[in-house]
């Protein structure tokens, strides 16, 4: 490669690089910005004032009005509650359902699998009318224990997925020399496969715990008490007091789940990829 | 110990425990209450969904009648509903067409060397990560009709009043056709300035999903093969064009089935930006309105099986994917 041409794909690489990163980010920095931002710094309209930096000395009042005088510090007990509970639910069932796709059940657990996983496909919106009945009949009206339930439909086949990838790469010799040496199947899972599959299952510990922070329609639709909302559906639903909008304080809240949530995101994703393709490409 | 345990029972332990080694039977046990979960509150609600929309349940009459086609006929008479499908389907392939554009320019250029590499990595997959309802919250707030930054520049520009603020989320058409509507009336349908806002967040938000699984199929391309176009001769361009994109066509098609499937079933992005108001309605936000806010189970669950044949024949699609894999 000559020497102007590398430079070229460096130029090219930095412009899209550089013009795609200011797309993704700016209204992040957008909402930052107005988390700690006065009241009069926010609404100006003058064309002397750049709306895109601060114009007066920042602020914490916006967060302190968020914890102080709203919901919002049960809004985030709820969602850590309800990530927790979902979490064990996922682990109980998935764990056990990876390891008889990938290990037991042959040809058919292959099919199994694939149909597990479509069933991540059928979105909450098609489901959640008859699922309204459902959530009456178990008499968990407006109660985040409606979401405690209903949560692991989506957790349950995309961990089993994810899981029953990881298990496939496991060697079977380690087990099956376990099994020679005296062991059951059950304990040769136990004792060997699981320690191995560690890396997998924390995964899936911090993917089925990012699923319950994301969800919105469930919790919009199964519950409207104040006290029992989780964070996505408060934030959006209870600090807008009819035409009152507390734009700092709402940002606020927003930025705070954001960025930490973006943070594991970001550790895990490789393994989020590899689930993600269906097998499609062989990494 | 052992010579305690009547013989009887010791056969009978011996059995359960035989039957535990049988892979088929553990492999059922194991599978068992992922299964039964999915069954119960997946599937029983599936069959339940398109079994209320061939009733007229509501909230307030919660007993289940046949009533045939009624329902879908009701459903489809209105205007709102007609609006909404248009919508869905338009919003959903105008987004990924965009995306699966951009994500095959960003991607291989983020598999290039460059310094502050995560850093990039972390803001470009800030809008994936985020939840999808307090991302949209941000862009409500950015596309605010009064207080938006953009409107700044504007001003600056002399293109709007000293004092006006350009109103985003607005009705204003840009690009649309009339047609018959069912009634007979002549409607018009296209998109308008909030629709677009709509179909910008779903690009924002989704188009890091797709990049970074174009980029796993990047990773994937032997370095032979490109190496071997350059030795043959090809510039910048055409190893681009003619090498790199046709192989990522595969796992191209993935992204855009996953992003199509999120677009289309989507109402937070709709719900959150414009309530549906100026005609941005989807049949998710409409499915909502009407069988949730409304109380009309069978008209909400009627309009939701409108995504049925789209879904299935992204699963058929997929499937098809799935099994060229394992061939390879």
């Amino acid at each position: 490669m000559g020497n102007s041409s590398r430079f070229f794909r460096r130029g090219l690489t930095f412009v899209v690089v550089t013009s795609f990163t200011i797309f993704a980010a700016f209204p992040f920095y957008w909402m930052l910005l107005t988390s700690f931002k006065t009241d009069r710094d926010v609404y100006i309209r003058s064309l002397k004032q750049f709306p895109l930096v601060f114009n007066d000395v920042p602020t914490l009042k916006n967060f302190d009005l968020l914890f102080s005088q709203t919901n919002y510090a049960q809004f985030v007990a709820n969602s850590l509650l309800i990530g927790v509970v979902v979490v064990l639910i996922t682990l109980a069932t998935a764990v056990p359902a990876a390891y008889s796709l990938a290990r037991l059940t042959g040809r058919w657990g292959e099919w199994l699998g694939i149909g597990i996983f479509m069933v991540y496909l059928i979105p909450p919106t098609l489901l959640f009318i008859p699922l309204a009945r459902v959530v009456s009949l178990l008499r968990l009206q407006d109660s985040l224990w409606a979401l405690v339930v209903l949560y692991p439909t989506f957790t349950i086949p995309f961990c089993t997925w994810l899981l029953m990838g990881f298990i496939k790469t496991l060697p079977r010799e380690v087990e099956e020399q376990a099994m020679v040496d005296g062991c059951s199947r059950v304990g040769a899972m136990l004792r060997i496969v699981m320690p191995l599959a560690l890396p997998g299952i924390l995964t899936v510990i911090v993917f089925a715990f990012m699923l319950t922070m994301h969800e919105f329609i469930y919790a919009l639709a199964f519950v409207s008490a104040s006290s029992q909302k989780p964070i996505s559906v408060g934030v959006t639903t209870e600090l807008i007091r009819g035409d009152v909008y507390f734009w700092q304080s709402l940002m606020a809240g927003a930025i705070i789940v954001a960025i930490p949530v973006a943070l594991i995101y970001n550790f895990f994703l490789d393994r989020f990829v590899t689930g993600f393709t269906l097998g499609a490409i062989k990494g | 110990m052992e010579a305690s345990i009547p013989r009887t029972e010791a056969v009978k332990v011996s059995r359960v425990r035989s039957a535990f080694e049988n892979e088929r039977f553990l492999g059922s046990v194991l599978l068992a209450p992922a299964v039964a979960y999915i069954a119960l509150l997946v599937g029983v609600p599936f069959v339940m969904a398109i079994a209320f929309s061939f009733t007229n349940v509501t909230t307030g009459n919660p007993t289940l009648t046949f009533v045939g086609l009624d329902t879908f006929r009701r459903v489809v008479q209105d205007t709102n509903f007609q609006h909404a499908l248009l919508n869905t389907i338009g919003f959903t392939f105008i987004s990924q067409v965009v995306i699966m554009v951009l994500a095959n320019i960003l991607a291989p250029a983020l598999t290039q060397k460059f310094r502050g590499k995560w850093i990039v990595r972390f803001l470009i997959l800030l809008p994936w990560a985020t939840p999808v309802a307090l991302a949209t919250l941000g862009w409500w707030w950015m596309l605010d009709s009064v207080y938006n930054p953009f409107s700044f520049f504007l001003r600056g520009l002399g293109l709007i009043g000293p004092d006006a603020s350009m109103v985003w989320l607005a009705p204003n058409r840009l690009i649309g056709i009339y047609f018959n509507g069912a009634n007979g009336q002549s409607q018009w349908w296209g998109l308008n300035l909030a629709g677009l806002c709509v179909i910008l967040v779903h690009i924002w938000r989704l188009l890091p999903m797709s990049t970074v699984i174009i980029m796993a199929g990047l990773t994937s391309i032997p370095p032979e093969i490109k190496d071997a176009a350059i030795i043959d001769g090809a510039n910048f361009w055409q190893e681009f064009w003619y090498v790199t994109l046709p192989l990522l066509r595969p796992i191209t098609a993935v992204a855009f089935l996953f992003g199509a499937v999120f677009t289309f079933t989507d109402m937070a992005v709709v719900r959150v930006l414009t309530t549906g108001n100026n005609d941005t309605h989807v049949l998710a936000s409409w499915a909502f309105f009407k069988g949730i806010e409304g109380g009309n189970l069978s008209e909400g669950a009627a309009t939701a099986v409108f995504l049925l044949p789209v879904l299935v024949g992204v699963a058929v699609m997929m499937l098809r994917i799935a099994r060229r894999a394992e061939v390879t």
